[in-house]
C-alpha cells in the first residue's frame, strides 16, 4: 500500500515537472517570433526620427491636396482677372495674384500636381531602367556588364541638366518630353548602386543555395537578389524624386519646361522674377513650396535609411 | 555491433562519384607578374561510395571547399574528370547535367548567410521543390514542406517565420531541410556544425546521421575538427595545399596515422582531459605556405620535420598500405 | 581586501537596457584571479563571457552598463573609473586580445609601428627605444624575421601572425592582466596549439595572469588552472581544472562535456542537451538552466540556486549540492 502511494507521488511528481519544463520551453518558443511586421517599422520610424515622420504626413497632405486640387483651391488657377493683377496677399487671395489677376495660392495647388508626376513618374522610370540594367550588369558580368556601365560612365560624366536641355530642346516642351528626359539622365546612378548590390549579393550563400539547387539565373535574381535591393531602392526612390522636382524647376525656369499656361512652380518663379522687388510673393511663394516638398522628401529618405538599412539595424 | 555495420556498408557500396585528377585553379586578377593562379585543388584523385561518409579535412586554404563544391560541380573544373555512376559529368553541357544536379546537395557552414532573409521558412524549403515541379498544388507543396519541417525538427507551425526569428541551430535545421526536400544521393557539409555551439552541435550531428540512416544518403563532410569527423565519418581525407595526403578507414587512421601531417593534426587538438596534457609534445611550426606558389615536391615539406631532399624534389606517389592511401615518401610505421 | 589576487570581480552585474527590455547579460558574476594563473571561462554564446571581459575593460557601449558589483585590480577599485584613467591603466596594467585580429588592427599602418604606438602611450621611452621593445617582444611570441615583420601591413600576415601581433601588442607594457577572448578560434589547430603554448609560456615566464574565454572545453582542459563555466550571465560551477573535469557536479557542465565527440572511442549517437539557450530577456523563473535540465526537480522551477561550495574551491549553482556533497 505504502509504496504505492509512494509510486503514485513520485509519478504525479514527474508529471508535474514535465508540465513545469513544457511551460518553460514554450516561454523560449513563443520568443523565437518577435515578429518585425511593416507596422513595427512604422513605429521605429516615428520613434527613431520625428523629422522624418512630419515629413511623411507634410508628403501625405500634399498629395491630398494635389489630388483634390479643384475642391481644396479657392479659385481656377487659369481663370484671369486682370482688374485683379499682382494684388498682394490678402484674405481673398492669401498668396496674391499674379500679372495675369490668377491666384497664387490655387496655382501652387495645382503646381503640386505638375511637380509630384514630374517627382514620381520619370524618377519610377529611370530607376526601373537602372534596377534592371543593373542587376544584368552585376549578375551576368563580362561584356555585358561592361557595355552598360561605360554607358552610365558616359551618362554621369555629362552634365545632367545640360542633358535634359538638349533632349528637351530638340523634342520639344511639354509633360511627356520631360519625363523622358529625365528617365534618361537618371538611371544611370540607379543601375550602378543595384549593380554594386548585385555583385556582393550574388556571392551570398544563400544564392549559391539556390544554384546548387538548379535554379534558374532569372528566378535567382527576381527572388533572391532583387527584395534583398529593395531597401536601399526605396531610399534612392525617396532621395531622386526631390532631384527630378528640382530639374523640372530648372528646366521650367531655363524655358524649355513646362510651358505657359501651365502652373509649374518653376515657372511661377522665372515669371514672378520680373516682379521681384515690387511683388517679391510671387517668387518666393513657389520658391518657398519647391524647398518644403524637396526637404520633406530627402528627410523621409533619410530616416527610411536609417530604419531599412540592414546594416544599420540595432542587434 | 558497429564493426559489423561498417562492414556490411564498406560491401555495399557501389561507387557513387569519382573524380580523376582534378584540378582547380583561380587565376588571379590583379597580378602585376604575369598570369598567376592560386592552386586550389591540383590532381585529387577521389572515390566516394554509396551510403559512406567521407570526410575531407585539412587546414583553412588546403582547398577542402574547393573540392567539395568542384566535385558537385558548382564550381567548373580547370582539368581532370568526374564521374557520377560510371557517368561523365564534367564535359556535360549544363542543360543535361541539370537532370544531375539535384542529385547532388550542399549544407552551408554559416547558417546566417545561407538563408535568405526576406523568404519565410515555407518559402525557403519549397523552392527546391517548385523548381523541379515536385507539388501537385499549392496544399501538397504545403503539406511536404511541413513534412520535411517534421523531419529535421522545426514545427511546422514555424512555417511562416522569417531567418532572423530562428536561433543558429535551427537555421542550420532550415537548411538541411532545404538540402534532402529532393532526396538527392550525395549531400556535401561544408562545415556544417563549425558555427555552432557545443550543445547545438551535438543534436545537428545526431540529426545528420539518423537523416542518412533513413534516406541513404552519402555524405561528404569538409570540416577542420577532427573530434567531430571521429564521430561522424567513415571515411577520412586528409588534405594539405590543395593535395591528398592520406586516405583511409576513420578508425584506423585515428589510431596510426600514416602521414606525419596527419599525425601533427591529431596531436595539436587540444583534449578535454586534463590529464591528457602534453606540455613536450612536438608542435607543427610555421605557416601554410601560399598557394599561389606552392612548394615543389611533396607540398608538406616546409613544414615536416622528417624531409630529405626527395621530398623537395619529388611529389610523392599514392601508396596502398593495406586498405589506405598514403602520399609520403616516409610514411610513418605506426 | 584579498591583496594576492592580480584581479578580483565581485557580483559584477551588467546590463543591457534595450527597448524590449532589460537584459541581464552579466548577473552577479564573481571571478577572483591570482597572479600567474591562466583562468577560464567557459560558455555558449550569449552566456555573457564577452559581457564579463567588456566590463572589466570598460569597454561596455551604450546600451549596456555595468549596474553593479566592483572590480579590483590589485586591491584598487577601477569599477568606476573615468574615461582618462580607464585608458590608462587599459593595455598598460589589463590587457585584452580578441578573436579576429584583423578588425583590431589597423589596416593602414604597419603592425610594428601600431605596437610601438601602444608603448609611446603609456611609456615615456624614445621612439628608438621603444622600436627596439616592439622588436624584442616580436621575437619573445615567437615571430620570424621581426625586423622584417615591424614593417609588414596586418593583411600581409597570415591569421597565425597576426594573433601573434596582437599578444604582443598586449604584452608589451607587461600588463598584470591580460583578457583573451576566444583567441584560438579563427586560427587552424596546428596554429592554435602554438598560440596556447605561447601563452603558457607567458604565465610562467612573466607571472602574468591571462583570462581566457573559450567555448572550446579542449582549450580549457589543456591550458586553465581554474574554471568558470558560465551560463545565461551566471556561473554555473567552478572549480580547479582537473577537480572539475574529475568530478564535474553541475549538470550543465556534465552535458557539455558530454556532448562533446570523443577521440579516443566510437559513438553511435552524442549526447545532447535538449533545447536551446533560453533569452535573456525571458528567463525562467527559477534556475536558468532548469527547462533544459535533465535532472530539474520541482524547486528548480521555482526557486533561483545560489552557487554552493562542495569542495576545495569547487562552486556549484545547483539544488542538488545544497547541503553540500550528498553521496
Amino acid at each position: 500500500m505504502g509504496t504505492d502511494m509512494k509510486r503514485e507521488e513520485s509519478q504525479n511528481k514527474v508529471l508535474e515537472i514535465a508540465d513545469l519544463k513544457a511551460a518553460a520551453f514554450e516561454d523560449t518558443a513563443a520568443q523565437i517570433g518577435e515578429e518585425e511586421t511593416w507596422c513595427d517599422q512604422v513605429k521605429k520610424l516615428v520613434r527613431q526620427n520625428k523629422l522624418a515622420a512630419f515629413s511623411a504626413i507634410l508628403i501625405v497632405v500634399i498629395i491630398l491636396m494635389a489630388v483634390f486640387a479643384p475642391l481644396v483651391s479657392p479659385y481656377d488657377p487659369y481663370a484671369q482677372a486682370l482688374k485683379d493683377r499682382l494684388l498682394a496677399p490678402c484674405s481673398a487671395h492669401w498668396l496674391g495674384t499674379d500679372e495675369l489677376g490668377r491666384d497664387m495660392f490655387s496655382r501652387i495647388i495645382y503646381g503640386a500636381r505638375i511637380s509630384l508626376t514630374i517627382g514620381l513618374v520619370p524618377t519610377l522610370i529611370s530607376m526601373i531602367i537602372g534596377t534592371v540594367l543593373g542587376l544584368i550588369a552585376g549578375y551576368y558580368g563580362g561584356k555585358i556588364d561592361f557595355a552598360i556601365m561605360r554607358m552610365a560612365d558616359v551618362m554621369l560624366a555629362f552634365p545632367s541638366l545640360l542633358l535634359a536641355m538638349v533632349v528637351m530642346y530638340t523634342m520639344g516642351g511639354g509633360l511627356v518630353n520631360i519625363f523622358i528626359a529625365l528617365s534618361l539622365v537618371n538611371w544611370a546612378g540607379t543601375a550602378r548602386i543595384v549593380r554594386a548590390q548585385t555583385l556582393s549579393l550574388k556571392e551570398a550563400e544563400y544564392v549559391e543555395a539556390a544554384r546548387s539547387i538548379g535554379v534558374k539565373s532569372r528566378t535567382i535574381l527576381l527572388r533572391h537578389i532583387l527584395p534583398n535591393c529593395l531597401p536601399s531602392l526605396i531610399v534612392l526612390f525617396t532621395l531622386n524624386i526631390p532631384s527630378a522636382i528640382l530639374s523640372e524647376s530648372s528646366l521650367s525656369f531655363l524655358g524649355v519646361g513646362a510651358q505657359p499656361p501651365s502652373a509649374s512652380w518653376g515657372l511661377a518663379v522665372v515669371r514672378g522674377k520680373k516682379y521681384l522687388f515690387t511683388e517679391p510673393w510671387l517668387s518666393i511663394a513657389p520658391s518657398i513650396a519647391i524647398m518644403i516638398i524637396v526637404m520633406a522628401f530627402n528627410f523621409l529618405g533619410d530616416g527610411l535609411r536609417d530604419v531599412l538599412d540592414p546594416y544599420l539595424k540595432e542587434q | 555491433m558497429a564493426e559489423e555495420k561498417k562492414g556490411m556498408k564498406k560491401e555495399k557500396g557501389r561507387v557513387l562519384l569519382e573524380a580523376a585528377d582534378l584540378v582547380k585553379e583561380f587565376p588571379l586578377t590583379n597580378s602585376r607578374k604575369g598570369k598567376q593562379v592560386v592552386h586550389a585543388v591540383s590532381g585529387v584523385n577521389l572515390t566516394i561510395y554509396e551510403g559512406e561518409t567521407l570526410a575531407l579535412v585539412g587546414e583553412s586554404g588546403c582547398g577542402k571547399s574547393t573540392l567539395g563544391r568542384t566535385l558537385i560541380r558548382l564550381l567548373p573544373a580547370t582539368s581532370g574528370r568526374l564521374l557520377f555512376y560510371g557517368m561523365e559529368i564534367s564535359s556535360m553541357k549544363e542543360k543535361e547535367f541539370a537532370v544531375y544536379r539535384r542529385q547532388m546537395q550542399l549544407i552551408f557552414q554559416d547558417p546566417y548567410a545561407s538563408l535568405n532573409p526576406r523568404m519565410n521558412v515555407k518559402e525557403i524549403i519549397a523552392e527546391p521543390l517548385t523548381t523541379y515541379g515536385m507539388a501537385k498544388d499549392k496544399n501538397d507543396l504545403e503539406q511536404q514542406v511541413k513534412e520535411l519541417m517534421k523531419e529535421v525538427g522545426i514545427p511546422a507551425e514555424f512555417i511562416n517565420r522569417y531567418p532572423h526569428q530562428f536561433s543558429g541551430g535551427q537555421r542550420q535545421r532550415i537548411g538541411i531541410a532545404r538540402a534532402i526536400a529532393l532526396r538527392p544521393k550525395l549531400i556535401v557539409c561544408d562545415e556544417p556544425v563549425s558555427a555552432l555551439d557545443v550543445s547545438i552541435q551535438s543534436q545537428v550531428l545526431n540529426l545528420l546521421k539518423d537523416l542518412q540512416d533513413e534516406h541513404s544518403l552519402t555524405y561528404l563532410f569538409i570540416s577542420h575538427d577532427l573530434s567531430v569527423v571521429k564521430f561522424i565519418a567513415d571515411r577520412v581525407c586528409v588534405m594539405f595545399l590543395g593535395m591528398i595526403c592520406e586516405i583511409g578507414d576513420t578508425e584506423t587512421l585515428y589510431e596510426k596515422p600514416l602521414h606525419p601531417y596527419t599525425r601533427f593534426l591529431l596531436d595539436a587538438i587540444p583534449k578535454a582531459d586534463p590529464k591528457l596534457r602534453n606540455e613536450k609534445k612536438e608542435l607543427l611550426t610555421g605557416e601554410i605556405p601560399s598557394p599561389v606558389n606552392p612548394p615543389s615536391g611533396c607540398r608538406f615539406h616546409t613544414r615536416c620535420p622528417y624531409a630529405k631532399d626527395i621530398c623537395r624534389q619529388e611529389v610523392p606517389r599514392g601508396k596502398e598500405i593495406g586498405e589506405r592511401q598514403v602520399f609520403c615518401h616516409f610514411p610513418l610505421e605506426g | 581586501m584579498n591583496e594576492e589576487l592580480a584581479l578580483q570581480i565581485k557580483d559584477l552585474k551588467s546590463h543591457f537596457f534595450t527597448s524590449k527590455g532589460v537584459v541581464p547579460a552579466v548577473d552577479g558574476v564573481s571571478i577572483d584571479v591570482p597572479p600567474g594563473k591562466i583562468i577560464g571561462l567557459v560558455g555558449e554564446s550569449g552566456c555573457g563571457k564577452s559581457m564579463t571581459a567588456m566590463s572589466v575593460m570598460g569597454l561596455l557601449r551604450h546600451p549596456g552598463r555595468v549596474v553593479d558589483g566592483t572590480i579590483l585590480l590589485e586591491g584598487r577599485d577601477i569599477t568606476h573609473l573615468s574615461r582618462r584613467e580607464q585608458s590608462k591603466i587599459r593595455g598598460n596594467e589589463i590587457s585584452m586580445i580578441f578573436q579576429e585580429p584583423m578588425t583590431s588592427l589597423n589596416p593602414v599602418y604597419p603592425v610594428g609601428k601600431q605596437v610601438q604606438e601602444a608603448i609611446l602611450l603609456h611609456q615615456n621611452v624614445t621612439k628608438e627605444e621603444a622600436k627596439e621593445r616592439v622588436i624584442q617582444i616580436f621575437k619573445e611570441v615567437g615571430i620570424p624575421e621581426p625586423e622584417k615583420r615591424y614593417r609588414s601591413f596586418p593583411h600581409q600576415l597570415s591569421g597565425g601572425l597576426r594573433q601573434r601581433v596582437m599578444i604582443g601588442m598586449a604584452m608589451v607594457c607587461r600588463p598584470k592582466v591580460m583578457i583573451a577572448d576566444e583567441p584560438t578560434t579563427a586560427l587552424d589547430v596546428t596554429i592554435e596549439a602554438q598560440i596556447l603554448r605561447l601563452m603558457k609560456r607567458l604565465r610562467d615566464e612573466q607571472g602574468t595572469s591571462i583570462i581566457l574565454i573559450t567555448h572550446n572545453m579542449g582549450v580549457v582542459a589543456e591550458v586553465c588552472d581554474y574554471v568558470y563555466v558560465m551560463y545565461a550571465g551566471n556561473v554555473m560551477e567552478q572549480a580547479e581544472t582537473f577537480e572539475l573535469f574529475e568530478r564535474t557536479q553541475h549538470p550543465y557542465t556534465q552535458g557539455l562535456l558530454k556532448s562533446i565527440p570523443k577521440l579516443d572511442r566510437k559513438e553511435e549517437r552524442l549526447y545532447t542537451i535538449n533545447g536551446v539557450v533560453p533569452n535573456l530577456l525571458h528567463l525562467p523563473k527559477g534556475c536558468n538552466f532548469c527547462n533544459r535540465c535533465d535532472q530539474s526537480v520541482e524547486k528548480c522551477f521555482l526557486e533561483k540556486p545560489e552557487l554552493y561550495e562542495t569542495g576545495e574551491g569547487h562552486k556549484v549553482r545547483c539544488f542538488r549540492y545544497e547541503g553540500g556533497v550528498k553521496g
